[in-house]
């Protein structure tokens, strides 16, 4: 098609895993010894390895497309390839124009530079040239809300200091495709917003992104398509919330058929008194039950729960250790089957129980499985956020208004602003 | 080869920019910042003086006021020699976060290490001009060699900087190797004496290619003597030949950085 901005065409990259030479001490044996057995010898290719296989697609001029997949998935290496810091073994990729990657928006920093000098310095690395920076320089460190720290050297920068004049520079590049991996994870949630939002104007403004995250919500907010990778290969490109699912399936078929692990969590449930369950409302007592097979014998195990919400961001744990359960033992073709109760105080959302097989006293995991059950609470309306404390008013006073007009306006506005607790008294 | 400068000239303003940076960062945070610069020319032409000095002694051959300003002249663009080259050799691997995570042309660590390396010449050439003008040294025609010569011994601490950069990013043990070269080369090279000490040996240092540059460089601005010409053209050529050859050599292995450094 004309308008492909990208495309990536049967690419694959081998590593080498390993240590390689890095001294000439160790280059001259190995040379010698690959001189005189001939050729590749069989411990090389053992140690190759390939991030990525075969692996194709293209995207057009102001699309933005995800790219998600498992750790070791070669998202990364994806991204490293688009900007040309390596070279595809096999394939080719083709961009047309300005690349600017968001990937380690602050690897150009140099600690001992004022902010200013930074952002000139990390402009410069990014593509931008001084007559540019020089014309969005006020935009740019008010976007990163550091007008006061500009002329401070950026070693006395907090991290999320640090790490937002780094986005801001980045996302005022104005390239043709813009790469961003994992990086909105920076800053409070204001900050995050903006990001998005800027991503958003960036896509709209013509430009094209391509996006990696684990924060699969956001993904799914910026990306209409996205490709699906697993262990090197595409396993699927398509509209987001279908890769997404696919990917979530994908970790549970896996699990079922992983014949390798000697210990396996086999199923996790939710339920209440009455049997399985996954809606529940605030306030009720939620169980999981999970069990789980060895093939082999296992020592001083301890079983982990954890509950996180969408955003993966955990909101609680606990585990047969801390709970006074002792190790847990299971001899081969022994299975396990541990039943929790917990009260359940969560505002309304969408929750994933994630559980791990720890060896007892560590964190060793044997097995873990995230997202293995996912469970839906029915909050009560007067409470938003994460956990849900139970709110009540005890006490809503309006002062008379008898001190002047400027007094009663302000009264007036204040309810305005937090609707809740004029809510409550009408 | 065209390819790598063209890219060179369409990054100008990011070399501009990284060359900048180097030379920032290196006068930051010292009390005396700027004055490193005109101080360490300053050592390095004291220390010329004093072993000018000793051998006029030894050998009881009176000291000329042109022997210890040729010293100066020779002095400056040897220390930037030096500085370079051992800036340049680390220059890859002390941006290795650059090198890994955005793309940038690579070449241009290596050749804004030499341009900031230049900075300190270029202050030094001040110094040097002020102990000219004391010295009522003069000025003559031969001044328009100048350019030639330093050019060539610019291309020259280039050609090295790039080449010992990607080799170092690789070995590690380069660094040290050429560490060991870099305190030694000044016993090879004709600074803090001339080559004609050696009388008919002299043809052995002045292989050295930077020999025949410094050489040029004293008898044109302190004697008012035309260079060796053949000598002269000798050392251009070899460092035109390491230039093209480091810039090939660099441009071949450089797929390979993000990788293995």
């Amino acid at each position: 098609m004309a308008d492909t901005v990208l495309e990536v065409k049967g690419v694959c990259k081998k590593f080498r895993r390993g240590e390689f030479h890095n001294s000439l001490r160790d280059l001259v044996p190995a040379l010698m010894s690959s001189l005189f057995r001939g050729g590749r010898s069989q411990e090389l290719e053992r140690r190759e390895f390939w991030a990525l296989r075969d692996v194709s697609f293209s995207v057009q001029r102001g699309e933005a497309v995800g790219i998600i997949g498992g750790n070791g998935a070669g998202k990364s290496t994806i991204l490293k390839l688009l900007t040309g810091i390596m070279r595809p073994t096999m394939g080719s990729i083709r961009v047309a124009g300005r690349v600017s990657a968001v990937i380690e928006i602050t690897a150009g920093f140099h600690q001992d530079l004022t902010g200013r000098e930074n952002v000139y310095l990390n402009g410069a690395i990014l593509g931008m040239t001084r007559q540019e920076i020089r014309r969005r320089f006020d935009e740019i460190v008010a976007f990163a809300g550091l007008e006061e720290f500009i002329d401070t050297p950026v070693k006395r920068y907090s991290s999320g200091m640090y790490a937002r004049l780094g986005f801001s520079v980045a996302a005022h590049v104005d390239p043709d495709v813009l790469l961003v991996d994992e990086v909105l994870s920076v800053g409070d949630y204001l900050f995050q917003r903006k990001c998005v939002e800027r991503m958003n104007a960036v896509i709209a403004g013509g430009s094209t992104v391509i996006f990696v995250s684990h924060n699969l919500r956001e993904l799914a907010n910026v990306c209409h398509r996205s490709v699906l990778l697993d262990k090197g290969r595409v396993k699927m490109v398509g509209p987001t919330d279908e890769v997404i699912m696919a990917y979530y399936r994908a970790g549970q078929k896996d699990r079922a058929a992983d014949a390798e692990r000697g210990v396996l969590i086999t199923e996790v449930t939710t339920h209440d008194e009455s049997g399985p369950r996954v809606e529940f409302e605030t306030g009720s007592t939620l169980g999981i039950t999970v069990h789980a097979r060895a093939r082999t014998r296992h020592d001083d195990m301890t079983l982990v729960i954890q509950i996180v919400d969408e955003n993966q961001y955990p909101v609680f744990d606990t585990c047969t250790q801390r709970l006074g359960g002792g190790a847990i033992t299971l001899d081969g073709e022994q299975t396990l089957k541990c039943t929790f109760e917990l009260d359940l105080n969560l505002a309304g959302g969408m929750f994933y129980v994630n559980a791990y097989l720890h060896r007892y006293l560590t964190d060793l995991p044997y097995d873990a499985w995230s997202c293995a059950a996912t469970f839906f609470v029915k909050g009560p309306v007067e409470a938003r956020g994460i956990v849900a404390l139970h709110p009540r008013l005890v006490e809503r006073h309006v002062s008379a208004a008898a001190s002047g007009v400027l007094h009663s306006r302000r009264d007036d506005s204040s309810p305005a602003s937090s609707p809740r607790r004029s809510a409550s008294t009408t | 080869m065209l390819d790598a400068l063209r890219e060179l000239v369409a990054h100008r303003e990011l070399l501009y920019v990284i060359t900048w940076r180097e030379i920032r960062v290196k006068y930051k945070q010292s009390v005396m910042g700027m004055l490193w610069a005109i101080l360490m020319p300053l050592v390095i032409v004291a220390a010329g003086f004093i072993v000018r000095f000793a051998f006029s002694r030894i050998s009881g051959k009176p000291l000329a006021m042109s022997d210890l300003t040729s010293v100066a002249v020779k002095a400056a663009p040897w220390a930037f020699f030096v500085a370079a080259i051992r800036f340049g050799t680390n220059c890859l691997v002390a941006n290795s976060s650059l090198v890994t995570k955005i793309y940038v042309p690579r070449l241009i660590f290596p050749i804004s290490a030499v341009l900031s390396q230049l900075f300190d010449l270029v202050i030094a050439g001040v110094v040097i001009s002020v102990i000219m003008l004391v010295t009522r040294t003069g000025v003559s025609l031969q001044l328009l060699w100048l350019p030639l010569l330093l050019g060539s011994l610019i291309l020259l601490a280039t050609a090295l900087a790039i080449m010992f950069s990607a080799a170092s990013l690789f070995f590690r043990d380069v660094k040290y190797i050429v560490e060991v070269l870099l305190t030694f080369a000044i016993f090879f090279t004709p600074v803090l004496y001339d080559s004609s000490v050696f009388g008919s040996r002299a043809p052995l240092l002045l292989a050295n290619p930077v020999s025949p540059l410094l050489e040029g460089l004293a008898s044109a601005v302190v004697l008012h003597q035309c260079p060796s010409l053949p000598w002269v053209s000798y050392s251009v050529a070899c460092s035109a030949l390491l230039f093209v050859a480091a810039l090939g050599a660099f441009r071949k292995v450089e797929p390979y950085f993000a990788e293995s450094i």
